[in-house]
């Protein structure tokens, strides 16, 4: 037998195609261009007086050298990024780690098990179109004023998605799938491991992805609880102060932090999905 | 003394509920099968033929009858009896060589023993350049290569092939067609292969079983004399063709009238 001549083999590829130079920096340059053009609006608008509240882009990027650095402006915020950036990347992390460790388990089980599904799903589902805002009253009284509070409202904000996907991920096995590996000698337990887990694993990184984007959405949120420390509390102090290059550099550092810990994501997915065609690349 | 048979279908129906109604897919198979026999079973869609193959396959039981194989009931899906699907049902997330290694390694077998038996199906269906890629690197072809192998690899004694080749082209299905063969004539394995294909029948079967709709059932089954190779365009195989078209068509003719 010989698969030399068959029909259009899709080898992996493997030859590397010359590239130019344009082709190399043409996307860098196309993703460029919108944000380019706002910051010259937004410079241009503030000179030509259009508002007297917003600083300009040269004025937020000199508070931020100085929110990062210090040494320009020596008040109380100088020099304090790494502080509040890491109390922040502590709750968000950590609430959506909480979060993955029991939203993932939870949704296998309510995937696997009727019983557990028609026990608990009704339930999740009238709980889930409450946003985590409304929660923050009530995360208040019931943890006080403070980074449990903000803990908590990440968590809140980060178990819905990862739930519902790998929910979504347990139940959408193909059923062919389970006929292959049980004609195959592989046992009902087993297939857990070997079937279900691997199939679902793409719909679990998609909630994961989208669970850690919603923890970085709901932490300024979570901090305004009144904690002391963390980027969404920069914001609020920003504001309270009319000090709107801090909301600015607040905005800006949580926008960066958020982007690059979605890579990180999205780079550990297509590592361990590389036989996913929707991944792979 | 006659052979035990490998298969052995005695008086198998099935009938399927579907929102209350109930639908009888097949009536009172009986197909007895040897081993080392290739028997393709074939007739129009809703025939039942599918169904057939599922029961054997241990995905279905049976509503009325049994299936025996060595004598004993089939029970659940086992790795004595490999299907073949046409969907092809491979592990997107395995490699060609991962995907073969599934059964015996499910099985428990020594890794090494995994590991040789593997690299030697991955040759025997010509996918040594290909034995790392995934699924979706691969063309249908290939997929169903990858298919047969594993279910080979698992030391199935009978192979159940459901139309597996009707979603490739013509040149890939006459290819693998051949490729099937030489496998069965070198293995001596027992293959029991749908197909709504007369010319895939003849050309494939020991036997070919004509099955009909309204409800699923056999109606005839035919011995293929012809000496292999057997050439397609051979008078004689026009022959066998005509005869059985015209079996086929005064079935239908009988269902429509």
């Amino acid at each position: 037998m010989s698969a030399t001549t068959a029909a259009a083999p899709a080898e992996p590829a493997t030859a590397r195609v010359r590239v130019s130079l344009w082709q190399r920096v043409r996307g860098t340059v196309l993703a460029s261009i919108v944000p380019l053009l706002l910051l010259a609006f937004w410079h241009y608008a503030v000179k030509a007086g259009m508002t007297r509240l917003i600083p300009s882009p040269a004025d937020v990027a000199e508070y931020m050298v100085d929110f990062a650095w210090g040494g320009i402006w020596d008040d109380a915020f100088s020099r304090t990024l790494h502080i509040h950036l890491l109390a922040s990347m502590s709750r968000v992390y950590g609430g959506f780690a909480l979060a993955a460790i029991i939203a993932v388990p939870l949704g296998i089980l309510i995937g696997r098990n009727d019983t557990i599904r028609a026990l608990l799903d009704p339930f999740l589902q009238l709980m889930r179109p409450i946003p985590v805002t409304a929660w923050l009253p009530l995360s208040m009284i019931l943890f006080g004023l403070g980074p449990r509070s903000a803990f908590f409202l990440v968590f809140l904000g980060a178990f819905y998605p990862i739930l519902l996907n790998t929910v979504f991920g347990v139940r959408s096995v193909e059923k062919r799938l389970f006929e292959a590996a049980s004609m195959l000698g592989c046992s009902p337990s087993a297939q857990f491991t070997k079937v279900v887990l691997p199939a679902a694993l793409p719909s679990i990184f998609t909630g994961l992805r989208l669970g850690l984007g919603l923890a970085w959405f709901v932490i300024v949120v979570g901090e305004m609880t009144g904690v002391p420390q963390g980027l969404g509390a920069v914001i609020m102090d920003g504001r309270t102060l009319s000090r709107t290059e801090l909301v600015i550099c607040g905005m800006i550092v949580i926008g960066i932090a958020g982007f690059l810990s979605d890579r990180v994501v999205v780079i550990v997915m297509n590592r361990l999905l590389r036989w996913s065609p929707s991944h792979h690349g | 003394m006659a052979e035990l048979p490998i298969l052995d279908l005695r008086g198998v129906g099935k009938i399927y509920e579907l929102n209350g109604q109930k639908i009888e897919a097949l009536r009172d198979a009986s197909l007895v099968v040897t081993k080392g026999e290739f028997v393709c079973l074939i007739g129009a869609s809703g025939c039942g033929k599918s169904t057939l193959l599922r029961i054997v396959a241990g995905f279905e039981p049976p509503s009325s009858g049994q299936a025996l194989m060595w004598d004993k009931p089939v029970g659940g899906p086992a790795p004595d009896r490999g299907m073949v699907f046409q969907d092809y049902g491979l592990f997107p997330w395995l490699t060609v060589r991962q995907n073969i290694g599934f059964g015996p390694s499910s099985r428990g077998l020594p890794r090494a023993e995994v590991r040789d038996t593997v690299e030697r199906f991955v040759s025997m269906v010509g996918l040594s350049r290909f034995a790392d890629a995934y699924p979706h690197q691969l063309s249908g072809g290939m997929k169903q290569r990858v298919a047969i192998a594993r279910v080979l690899a698992n030391d199935a004694e009978v192979v159940l092939m459901d139309e597996p080749f009707g979603a490739l082209d013509a040149m890939t299905r006459e290819r693998l067609q051949d490729e099937l063969l030489d496998i069965w004539q070198r293995t001596k394995l027992t293959v029991l292969f749908v197909t709504h294909s007369i010319e895939e029948a003849i050309f494939l079967a020991d036997r070919v079983v004509v099955m009909e709709p309204g409800p699923g059932r056999i109606a005839s089954e035919h011995m293929i004399t012809l000496p292999r190779p057997r050439d397609v365009a051979s008078p004689e195989f026009n022959e066998v063709r005509r005869d059985l078209s015209a079996r086929l068509h005064s079935h239908h003719a009988r269902k429509a009238a």
